[in-house]
């Protein structure tokens, strides 16, 4: 049971660091502000989502984990709302 | 009950260092473009890329180190990375705060 439990923990991290490697590689690489937002803005909430989760798998049913939640939800309400004032900054400017 | 009292690691501590370790790493991948982005608004996401990631970082040494503490200094450092998110944002877009 422990093994299992370890076994699903390094797939959820796997898998986050996957997606976090994923919108780094396109913040240095895409050409333009809204490429590297495309990029960046939707692979590192859901790293961040991944990452979290196998994390309240590891603290098990506990209060930790409730705050993870709360950081997960957070960060799952705020990242595109800071992605949408930033792309709205960008447009603004070039239209000025 | 710490890891170092069990008198070694288990699988998913070794996947805990590693994870902490590469996100580093990618840190300061990042940072290259907060140096030589060519306008304004590739800094900010770049601190609003940097900022998630050091969020994660957090929570995953609170695991590690097992410091309960570490959860709540993860959580007010993502209230604070949306506000400077947000008010660098605007600086940008209106050349001043209000």
């Amino acid at each position: 049971m422990e093994v299992l439990k370890d076994i699903i923990i390094v797939l959820f991290l796997v898998g986050g660091i996957f997606f976090f490697l994923v919108g780094t590689i396109g913040l240095i690489r895409m050409p333009d502000v809204f490429c590297r937002m495309h990029a960046t803005g939707k692979s590192d909430t859901l790293g961040v989502g991944l990452v979290l989760l196998s994390l309240m798998i590891h603290h098990g049913f506990s209060v930790n984990s409730l705050k993870l939640l709360i950081i997960i939800a957070f960060i799952w309400i705020t990242n595109p709302t800071a992605g949408h004032i930033i792309a709205k900054t960008e447009w603004e400017n070039d239209n000025k | 009950m710490h890891w170092l009292d069990e008198g070694g690691l288990s699988m998913r501590n070794y996947a805990f260092i590693g994870a902490t370790v590469f996100l580093s790493m990618l840190t300061l991948a990042c940072l290259y473009r907060a140096y030589a982005g060519p306008t304004p608004t590739d800094r900010v996401i770049s601190i609003n890329v940097i900022t998630t990631k050091i969020t994660t970082i957090i929570a995953v040494l609170a695991a590690v180190t097992n410091e309960d503490s570490f959860v709540d200094v993860s959580m007010v450092y993502a209230m604070t990375g949306f506000i400077m998110t947000i008010c660098v944002a605007k600086y940008v877009e209106k050349g001043k705060l209000f």
